[in-house]
């Protein structure tokens, strides 16, 4: 990827984030920095809160305290990829054309086949998106949201829905776009793939943030009883 | 004359291209296909426009959509001849008893089934795809081209069943076109006329048409929805 000569919009600073929904608090009082580069993993039960808080970092939703804020307000320069991606019914190559078109990136054509050749699209072009496997399909959502050229990727639960050899090749892409520069925040209830890809784990527990640490870290010497149990009750699974 | 031989000058009428048969026929698709044109054109953003906002007294508005989706065709001809008769508010235009008082009235028989269909279509594509437009900045009536094209078959068959509508009809298109021979005599109009007249061989082959065209509609509709589902998924 071309580097641009505009600001870094990192490191993103969140800052005592919470959010209501019916009365009930999701979030509560989150507050952490990412800086460029890596792999971080938001991990914790369901319902903890990991998919709310892609949501707000992303701007999709807006806090009711707190703040999200960019080092740089240059425009959209993160994207988002989501649990179930959206297929617009339409060929593959449609599909990222519609992504450029929507934010005005120039050059759509050629940016289209370079993203469509990076994630090995480029043999199923013109097929209707939403005829793809599952596997593929998370690959065109990556590949779109690659074609935007962000500095931030979200990713939520990017494998979620996948077989093992989908899963493999999904985090092979992740890893290769963290290695590129892109800085990557993602969920994921997968201990494992966690453990494989990021650098730094956020431990959500009932919409609290409890904990943020080095992988290495969380994994040998977990400093909360609840990460300790979490990790003990997914051993167990 | 009986049944009989009325089918078979009906069928002679219909392959001998008979001028004057061809031109109710003519007028007929002209006037319907032009109203279910303007229908799409209002009704596809409203109903969009409709599916992708909120806005106090949005629940009213669909309502009195679903509501004006069974307005009876006679009801709306009055309206129309209301506002296009000498003393109407549109008077003026001296349109009463032309084809475009039919196209009006036939528009405004359309335009609440596109409207109401569009929405339950849109609705539904939105509530699929409103993350991923909200993420790329596509929101409101910017998501609307979008979702649109994307729900491009099943808003066809919308827009058929508008056209059925309108083509079936025959009261608002009485009232405001007046049913003069070679002006605004159309298919279904005609046949009321020329049974009761007894002329059965007319009415017959105009009726064999209008059947053949519903029929003809509803193949497309299905086709539509079958190539929708094959190239969508």
């Amino acid at each position: 990827m071309a580097m641009r000569e505009t600001p870094s919009i990192l490191p993103l600073s969140v800052q005592g984030l919470s959010f209501e929904a019916d009365g009930k608090r999701l979030l509560d009082n989150v507050s952490f920095t990412l800086p460029k580069g890596g792999v971080t993993s938001i991990i914790g039960p369901n319902g903890a809160g990991k998919s709310l808080t892609l949501r707000l970092c992303h701007g999709l939703l807006a806090p009711c305290e707190g703040a999200v804020r960019w080092q740089a307000e240059t425009g959209r320069r993160h994207a988002m990829v989501f649990q179930r991606p959206v297929m617009l019914r339409r060929s593959v190559r449609a599909n990222i054309l519609h992504t450029l078109g929507a934010v005005g990136m120039p050059d759509a054509q050629s940016r289209a086949d370079r993203a469509l050749e990076r994630f090995g699209l480029a043999g199923l072009a013109d097929r209707p998106a939403r005829r793809m496997s599952g596997g593929e399909q998370q690959r065109l959502a990556i590949a779109r949201a690659w074609a935007l050229e962000p500095e931030v990727l979200f990713l939520d639960e990017p494998s979620s829905q996948l077989d093992p050899g989908a899963t493999r090749q999904i985090e092979d892409v992740i890893a290769a776009l963290a290695a590129e520069g892109m800085t990557i925040l993602m969920t994921t209830h997968d201990l494992g793939q966690a453990r494989r890809l990021s650098r730094r784990i956020l431990f959500l527990n009932r919409g609290r943030l409890v904990e943020d640490s080095p992988t290495e870290t969380f994994f040998a010497a977990p400093a909360s009883s609840e990460a300790r149990a979490f990790i003990a009750g997914d051993l167990l699974w | 004359m009986d049944v009989s031989s009325a089918f078979g000058a009906a069928f002679s009428l219909i392959v001998s291209l008979d001028p004057q048969f061809m031109q109710i026929v003519g007028l007929s698709l002209r006037v319907t296909l032009t109203a279910v044109l303007l229908a799409a054109l209002i009704g596809l953003p409203l109903g969009a426009l409709l599916a992708v906002t909120r806005f106090p007294g949005r629940s009213a508005i669909v309502v009195l959509v679903n509501g004006l989706m069974g307005l009876p065709p006679v009801v709306a001809g009055l309206i129309v001849f209301l506002l296009l008769s000498r003393s109407g508010p549109l008077g003026g235009l001296g349109w009463l008893f032309s084809p475009t008082a039919m196209v009006i009235a036939q528009t405004l028989l359309v335009l609440p089934i596109v409207i109401a269909l569009t929405r339950g279509t849109i609705d539904d594509l939105w509530s699929e795809y409103r993350e991923h437009l909200t993420s790329l900045g596509l929101t409101g009536w910017r998501a609307i081209p979008t979702l649109l094209w994307d729900g491009r078959f099943a808003l066809a068959t919308g827009l058929l069943a508008g056209f059925g509508r309108a083509s079936a009809e025959v009261g608002a298109v009485l009232i405001v076109g007046g049913n003069i021979a070679g002006y605004t005599r159309t298919m279904t109009t005609s046949i009321a006329l020329e049974t009761s007249k007894g002329d059965l061989p007319l009415a017959l082959g105009l009726g064999l048409v209008l059947i053949f065209l519903t029929l003809a509609i509803n193949a497309a509709a299905y086709g539509a929805s079958r190539i929708g589902a094959r190239f969508a998924g």
